[in-house]
């Protein structure tokens, strides 16, 4: 009798059309995401590092907004303009209220950037997005910011700066900001819990001045290994997951439970080479004896470019979740080239280039690179040694930990200058335009002028470095852009270093939840919809 | 006996001062902490501030002296990644872990024993060789493997159990634990197995190979002939007999299921402090690393002392160490 | 029980032909267990005829393509050759891949746990019967060694030394040893206070000749089956220390590198990657533990009928 009437009230249901509903629709107002690495803490000034930022972006918010292509608009600041070439004039936007109702005011922005230098034991501030800026308000929604000289990159600091409530968090320490106390901002979604090492929860700010977000509740999971994170989706654990390992990618997308996102990531992963020494430690020829460090032959380096094949390793290794690299950022950002193109794949030429250069029976050389801080990156490293090895060059590879690696790459060996003679690593510019790719990169390094702090390679060339800074100091965009783009083609036609691929970023979700995926690597519940 | 306790503590704190030195030295050597803790973008300017405001930038034996002067303070220093007192973090997670690790052990116990008696009795039986066979298969394939294996198998394709994560918890008598509610046990159910699974096989064997001895062993034979119950005679005479090394084993076993749940906490996203380790090894993050070793070696050093009093008292012939000569 | 113990080890140097020749015998009466000689024997076979039997030089980058990655079983190599167990992830023949995996898993699994066992032996040995103060300190550097996480160990020994097949023996050896040395202790301790140690006391002999002879064949069960767990355990605790990305090098893979680079491929369909060489490592360690369960049951005193 029982079952009678449920399965025709089922048949019921089956005629009005909702049956066909999955069963995590009853929960529909709970969003489950899957995140590859925990934030190490709930304070928005305390580590600035992604896990940490992507999940403060929905508690607080910034000036300044960046979008799903890191382009800038408004945020808590409606409107700005330059008074001269050294004060900036924001509007700030008004009615805005913390999730504790107190009003959003100028007041709160001069106490967060006086926070920022103050958190202490801070393993990453950023201090570097307040650094030379004079904060001084005009009114409660009109604020006055002052720099030294002409700095054009405002925007793109002031976007990376969260304000807190001067109110709530005036004398929190961070472990207090963890426990909810003080954990009070403007963004679309308050600070519910956090459970270091299993989850961090939110829930909907229903007086968000952008109206109601989607979801009433947000749970952040922690996942470090990549099938699992795949398993929890497949067996309805969470309902979205970045990160989606490549080897995966295929299969989900051709299971009907699941859809695949991804967008191109501003990660570049290169190949760095030995400038700075006339005898590099891990080049020998091929019978053992010391030579001198072919690096420093243009020709070498062009032969070395042409000697990968991208596109195999964007399509075997990378099974399409990459695109091929001719510069340090995809064209679609600012500051980038229009001209450079990937070189083309040529054992021949390789070789010619080598011949010509005096190494007609090329080398031996060590690659040293990360274990498990890029996706893939063992198996890139020995894809770019079995084509170095197939052009004549001996090539061994050497993966190391992270925490092995990047201590001695950067500082490794004689006086705190970098080990190797052959690095693979990545670059993902965080200002989202090409000075943050090409100063780090290739500017000579000054540890004083903050240019070349990436620059493992101690790539040098003067050209570069005077058109950097000349970008630098240029506040008109177009340009700025010109310049940086000038001297990008200048430091690849010198093969400054090897670019190989820019990263895709993929996330995957249940069916009918679609993810908009972002440029910057960042999960955002906002990103996600019905 | 409180003599031979407070000997053991005396000798616990030597320890603990050698893992002191040998973690501190140990992370110094694998690299600059700094590397893991700023944004990979970070300038030169940015890396050299926090080295100075971590001391990373001072001599090698004023930065011991540093760490040792935190570890005295008795919070054994912040953790370099989260900011807490490293001691206070590690507890935080030991719950989770304590309780996985429990929940292994009883299942090792409570599979492998009958299991491993019942090959040692009767070894020529087709069933005790293909529990022989099937013990093999414990050890044999690496946990991360068998784990993921587990997953694909009871959460992916059957959708029984969930994949990752602790259920929900309550507090009991000051303790921590997801095993009052049904959700919690199922969480629990493929993580404690992943685990449990060498232990399994290593019951097995033991049960089996100390079961054979004992059943040859004169005083079994007499008590069969004496027509003894079948019952009371692996009840009684065997079962005393295997519980000496399997009580060791086992004892030093949970040890080394806190120890190796970091793989399995990782797979399954278990929030308990192996994963914790885990992320702190790979960060250098040194007084979260210190103050974990320390936990475990309370740990060690209290089963130590609790098997080594077990054995006097299932033995009488061993002597508690430190009591004779 | 025991005096007749004492009476026959004291006896065992005249008689060691005879001995071994029963001994042999005693091992070849269970079928199981020379099945299990026969597996391990052909394993090592092909171990050692790697380089004739493989298709594949699968250390030689010149001659892996990542062209040829991710293949099934059966597929053509651009080289020509068949890959019959298909390819990994760089385009490695696994079959190729196997053979040579097979050498690096068998040498790492096997000296390293003899190494650890010897060393632990020695120490435990020395720790329960010499006692006191000697015991205390071995004891607790057993306990320092212990809550010594090994991915720790494996760090800083990587850091130190660098990756490869030598480091990670001595990583292994430093993670095991403390296990060998704690049970031996363990059945030492029980042993020491019987009647015929005693009796080996009183009549004068020496205490290496005491521990050696006496004590150290009456703790070898134990032995013998944590050693055939260990070994077994050591290939995988090579592959799970690989898995965490501090174990042997990618380019020369054993088969936990194999099995650890598949990890990623097993939710994705393509089983073989990591499949085929599971199979092979559990045919390794059946065959190690059947010869090694066979052993152990000869040469234990007290199973003899």
């Amino acid at each position: 009798m029982t079952i009678t009437r449920r399965s025709l009230a089922f048949a019921g249901a089956l005629l009005a059309g909702i049956a066909a509903m999955p069963v995590g629709a009853a929960t529909a107002q709970e969003l489950k995401i899957g995140l590859a690495a925990e934030p190490s803490s709930a304070d928005p000034h305390f580590h600035n590092l992604t896990p940490n930022n992507q999940v403060a972006r929905h508690i607080f918010e910034t000036l300044i907004s960046q979008d799903e292509f890191q382009r800038l608009g408004v945020g808590l600041a409606q409107s700005w303009k330059l008074i001269d070439d050294l004060t900036w004039e924001f509007s700030l936007r008004p009615n805005v209220k913390f999730h504790d109702g107190s009003p959003f005011t100028a007041d709160d922005v001069i106490f967060s950037f006086n926070r920022v230098p103050n958190v202490p034991k801070s393993p990453a501030p950023k201090t570097s997005f307040i650094r030379g800026k004079t904060l001084e308000k005009v009114n409660d929604l009109t604020l006055r910011i002052k720099t030294p000289s002409p700095y054009p990159l405002m925007l793109n600091d002031l976007a990376q700066i969260e304000i807190m409530s001067a109110k709530a968090a005036a004398n929190v320490t961070t472990e207090d900001l963890n426990a909810g106390k003080g954990t009070v901002g403007t963004g679309p979604y308050q600070f519910v819990e956090f459970v270091p090492g299993d989850r961090l929860v939110l829930k909907r700010n229903d007086a968000h001045w952008a109206g109601k977000p989607a979801w009433e509740k947000v749970t952040f999971r922690f996942i470090k290994a990549d099938p699992t994170r795949v398993a929890a989706l497949l067996s309805g654990d969470v309902d979205v997951i970045e990160n989606v390992p490549s080897a995966d990618v295929t299969r989900l997308k051709s299971d009907n439970r699941v859809t695949v996102s991804s967008a191109l990531s501003n990660r570049l992963i290169y190949l760095h080479m030995d400038r700075l020494r006339d005898d590099t430690p891990f080049i020998k020829a091929k019978d053992g004896s010391a030579i001198k460090n072919p690096f420093n032959n243009l020709k070498v380096r062009q032969a070395l470019s042409m000697a990968l094949n991208r596109q195999a390793i964007v399509d075997r290794i990378m099974e399409g979740e990459a695109v091929v690299a001719g510069q340090l950022l995809p064209d679609i950002y600012q500051g980038t080239s229009r001209t450079l193109k990937p070189v083309a794949y040529n054992v021949d030429g390789a070789r010619k280039l080598l011949a010509e250069a005096g190494f007609p029976n090329g080398f031996s050389l060590t690659i040293h690179g990360p274990n498990g801080r890029y996706p893939n990156d063992t198996k890139v490293i020995e894809a770019v040694a079995q084509m170095f090895t197939r052009v004549g060059i001996d090539t061994k590879v050497e993966t190391l930990p992270p925490a092995v690696f990047f201590s001695r790459a950067s500082t490794g060996g004689p006086n705190r200058t970098p080990e190797f003679s052959m690095i693979l690593a990545g670059w993902s510019a965080g200002t989202g335009e090409a000075s943050g790719s090409l100063g780090p990169l290739l500017g000579t390094f000054d540890a004083q002028a903050g240019i070349g702090s990436a620059n493992r390679g101690r790539y040098s060339n003067p050209e570069v470095d005077a058109l950097l800074k000349k970008a630098l100091a240029t506040v008109n965009d177009g340009e700025r852009a010109k310049l940086l783009a000038q001297g990008t083609e200048v430091a690849i036609n010198d093969v400054g270093l090897i670019p190989v691929y820019y990263n895709k970023n993929t996330w995957a979700a249940r069916k009918g939840l679609k993810v908009i995926g972002r440029t910057d690597e960042y999960t955002l519940a906002m990103s996600i919809t019905r | 006996m409180l003599a031979f306790i407070i000997r053991r503590v005396a000798q616990a704190l030597f320890v603990v001062l050698a893992m002191v030195v040998i973690v501190f030295f140990g992370t110094y050597v694998v690299g600059d902490p700094v590397w893991m803790m700023v944004p990979g973008d970070a300038t030169q300017e940015q890396v050299e501030q926090v080295r100075r405001e971590f001391g990373f930038d001072k001599p090698v034996y004023l930065q011991f002296m540093l760490f040792v002067a935190d570890v005295l303070q008795g919070e054994f220093g912040r953790s370099y990644v989260h900011g807490g007192s490293a001691i206070g973090l590690i507890l935080d997670r030991m719950p989770a872990t304590l309780e996985l690790a429990f929940v292994a052990l009883v299942m090792a116990i409570v599979i492998g024993m009958p299991l491993g008696l019942f090959a040692g009795l009767k070894p020529d039986h087709p069933a005790a060789r293909a529990i022989m066979a099937g013990s093999i298969l414990g050890f044999s394939l690496p946990t991360f493997w068998v784990g993921l294996m587990l997953i694909m198998f009871f959460s992916v394709m059957l959708g029984w159990l969930p994949a990752t994560g602790r259920g929900p918890t309550t507090t009991i008598l000051g303790i921590e634990t997801s095993l009052l509610t049904l959700q919690g046990w199922k969480h629990i159910a493929l993580p404690a197995l992943n685990l449990a699974l060498l232990k399994i096989s290593l019951v097995i064997r033991l049960a089996r190979s100390g079961t054979r001895e004992a059943s040859l062993q004169d005083y079994v034979k007499f008590a069969r002939a004496k027509g003894l119950s079948p019952r009371r005679i692996v009840g009684v005479h065997i079962l005393k007999n295997i519980m000496i090394p399997i009580v060791t084993v086992l004892g030093l076993e949970f040890g080394s299921l806190v120890a190796f749940s970091i793989v399995t906490e990782t797979i399954f996203a278990w929030p308990g402090m192996g994963k914790l380790l885990l992320e702190s090894i790979q960060r250098l993050d040194r007084p979260l690393i210190v103050a974990y070793v320390m936990v475990v070696v309370l740990l060690f050093v209290t089963i130590n002392l609790i098997v080594d009093i077990l054995y006097s008292a299932l033995d009488p012939r061993v002597r508690l160490a430190g009591k004779n000569e | 029980m025991s005096d007749l113990t004492l009476t026959k080890k004291a006896e065992a140097p005249q008689k060691a032909k005879g001995e071994f020749a029963r001994f042999v015998e005693r091992f070849l009466e269970d079928r199981v267990a020379v099945f299990g000689l026969a597996l391990i024997s052909v394993i090592v076979l092909l171990a050692v005829l790697a380089p004739l039997i493989a298709p594949q030089n699968p250390y030689d980058l010149g001659r892996v393509d990542i062209m040829d990655s991710r293949q099934p079983p059966g597929a053509q190599a651009l080289d020509g050759f068949t890959m019959w167990l298909g390819s990994d992830g760089v385009g490695r023949d696994l079959w190729s891949g196997i053979l040579y995996g097979l050498r690096i898993s068998l040498m790492v699994g096997l000296v390293s746990g003899l190494i650890a066992a010897c060393l632990g032996l020695v120490i435990g040995l020395v720790a329960a019967y010499f006692g006191g103060r000697i015991e205390n300190v071995i004891m607790r550097i057993v306990d320092l060694q212990l809550s010594l996480p090994s991915v720790l160990v494996a760090l800083i020994l990587v850091a130190l030394l660098g990756k490869g097949v030598d480091k990670i023996i001595l990583a292994l050896v430093v993670v095991q040893w403390a296990y060998y040395a704690r049970t031996v202790r363990g059945s030492a301790l029980v042993e020491r206070r019987k009647e015929y140690v005693e009796a080996a006391r009183s009549l004068g002999l020496s205490h290496t000749r005491t521990m050696l002879r006496h004590i150290l064949p009456n703790c070898l069960a134990p032995v013998i089956v944590i050693a055939t767990v260990q070994t077994a355990h050591a290939i995988s605790l090579e592959a799970t220390l690989s898995f965490l990305g501090v174990g042997l090098p990618q380019t020369e893979p054993s088969l936990g590198v194999l099995i650890s680079n598949g990890f990623q491929y097993m939710l994705s369909g393509k089983y073989w990657i990591s499949f085929f060489p599971g199979v092979a490592l559990l045919l390794t360690i059946v065959g190690i533990n059947l010869v090694g369960d066979r052993l152990r049951d000869v040469l234990n005193p007290r199973l003899e009928k």
